[in-house]
């Protein structure tokens, strides 16, 4: 059965579309066929980030218009053979994302057999970001521990709460999963920086994982490759429990302590 | 003075601040997201229905929603108008 996950935030820039590539990739890379939509009309970035830019042709409004069917418009990752991309238009109006159309599409790849459908979201709470969540089965909140992040992420847990298919059908509610991005143990270490337990007990949602800040993650989108790709760096390490725990895998939380260098490195200004 | 906190690098502690402003500002938010934007709605085919049956101001039907604990309590209240009653 597939299942449609939803990558969402309220706030912009907290990493949706960052992690919904690595995301994406680290289920494909378990051997899982996945697809990965861009519903960002008129600010499509999932392209450049997957690294696939150039080859987009189609696009998810060409689709859900009829202008394109929907294997014309799919784009087979670079590395990942089950993996595929959908991108968002940069010229339509975003009113032309219906539900009817959306819905439509969603259904044909569950036809196709894909097991993993993830939906990257816009920031905000306007129709693209509510058309990305309206057929959710789960919901992955991607948070930074700062104010209006976490503010953000609590507004937009109220929106699936009350619009997504799932709670307007009264059944099963959305699964949802929290996710912290741009996490500094040193700096929650000195207290500047919300701890993740300070955000989990703010928002009451379930831990999947917890991405630290890292400066190789623009040297990944600078190439066009998924950060889960940085092979042995924390952060594609993070993705990859990320990945795990959301299969089923118990995995104990990685990258949340700081460690205080030693007097040698201190004085050798390590880095 | 400086010095020593140079030397301790003691710089104030702000995520404390940072959870304690979050709680008040969300407990308050999601006390107003009950999603209970059918009132309007309600109240203007409250009007159609009672009318239908008797002459009443629709200033004179009001509703209001109150919380009491973990309790709410939907509060109709139609005021009929005076009718002299025939000898």
């Amino acid at each position: 059965m597939a299942r449609i996950i939803v990558i969402t935030s309220g706030k912009g820039g907290v990493g949706k579309t960052t992690s919904s590539a690595s995301f994406a990739t680290g289920l494909a890379m378990r051997g899982h066929k996945t697809a990965v939509i861009d519903f960002d009309v008129g600010l499509r970035n999932l392209d450049l980030i997957m690294g696939c830019e150039r080859r987009v042709v189609y696009d998810l409004i060409n689709v859900v218009s009829g202008e394109a069917n929907l294997r014309q418009a799919l784009i087979k990752d670079k590395h990942c053979d089950n993996l595929f991309i959908l991108p968002a238009s940069q010229t339509r109006d975003k009113d032309a994302l219906t539900e009817e159309g959306v819905e439509r599409v969603l259904n044909e790849l569950i036809h196709m057999d894909f097991e993993f459908i993830i939906c990257d979201s816009p920031a905000g709470i306007e129709h693209g970001a509510i058309m990305a969540l309206t057929f959710a089965d789960e919901a992955i909140i991607v948070t930074n521990p700062e104010v209006s992040s976490v503010r953000d992420s609590d507004r937009i847990l109220g929106i699936i709460q009350a619009k997504s298919r799932r709670a307007l059908n009264g059944g099963e509610p959305v699964k949802e999963h929290l996710l912290v991005t741009r996490y500094s143990p040193k700096r929650v270490d000195a207290g500047e920086m919300l701890s993740f337990q300070d955000v989990q007990e703010i928002l009451r949602i379930p831990l999947i994982g917890i991405i630290p800040e890292s400066e190789e993650v623009l040297s990944a989108s600078n190439q066009g490759n998924p950060a889960i790709h940085l092979k042995g760096s924390a952060v594609s390490l993070a993705y990859e429990d990320v990945v795990g725990r959301f299969l089923g895998d118990e995995l104990p939380l990685r990258f949340t302590d700081y460690e205080k260098p030693g007097f040698l490195k201190r004085i050798f200004g390590a880095k | 003075m400086a010095l020593l906190s140079f030397l301790f690098n003691s710089k104030p502690k702000t995520a404390s601040a940072a959870k304690e402003r979050l709680q008040i500002i969300i407990a308050r938010e999601r006390s107003g997201r009950t999603g209970y934007d059918f009132l309007p709605a309600l109240h203007a085919e409250l009007i159609a229905v009672i009318s239908k049956y008797t002459k009443v101001d629709p200033k004179d039907i009001t509703l209001s929603l109150d919380r009491k604990g973990d309790l709410e309590v939907l509060d109709v209240n139609v005021v009929l108008p005076e009718v002299e009653l025939r000898p």
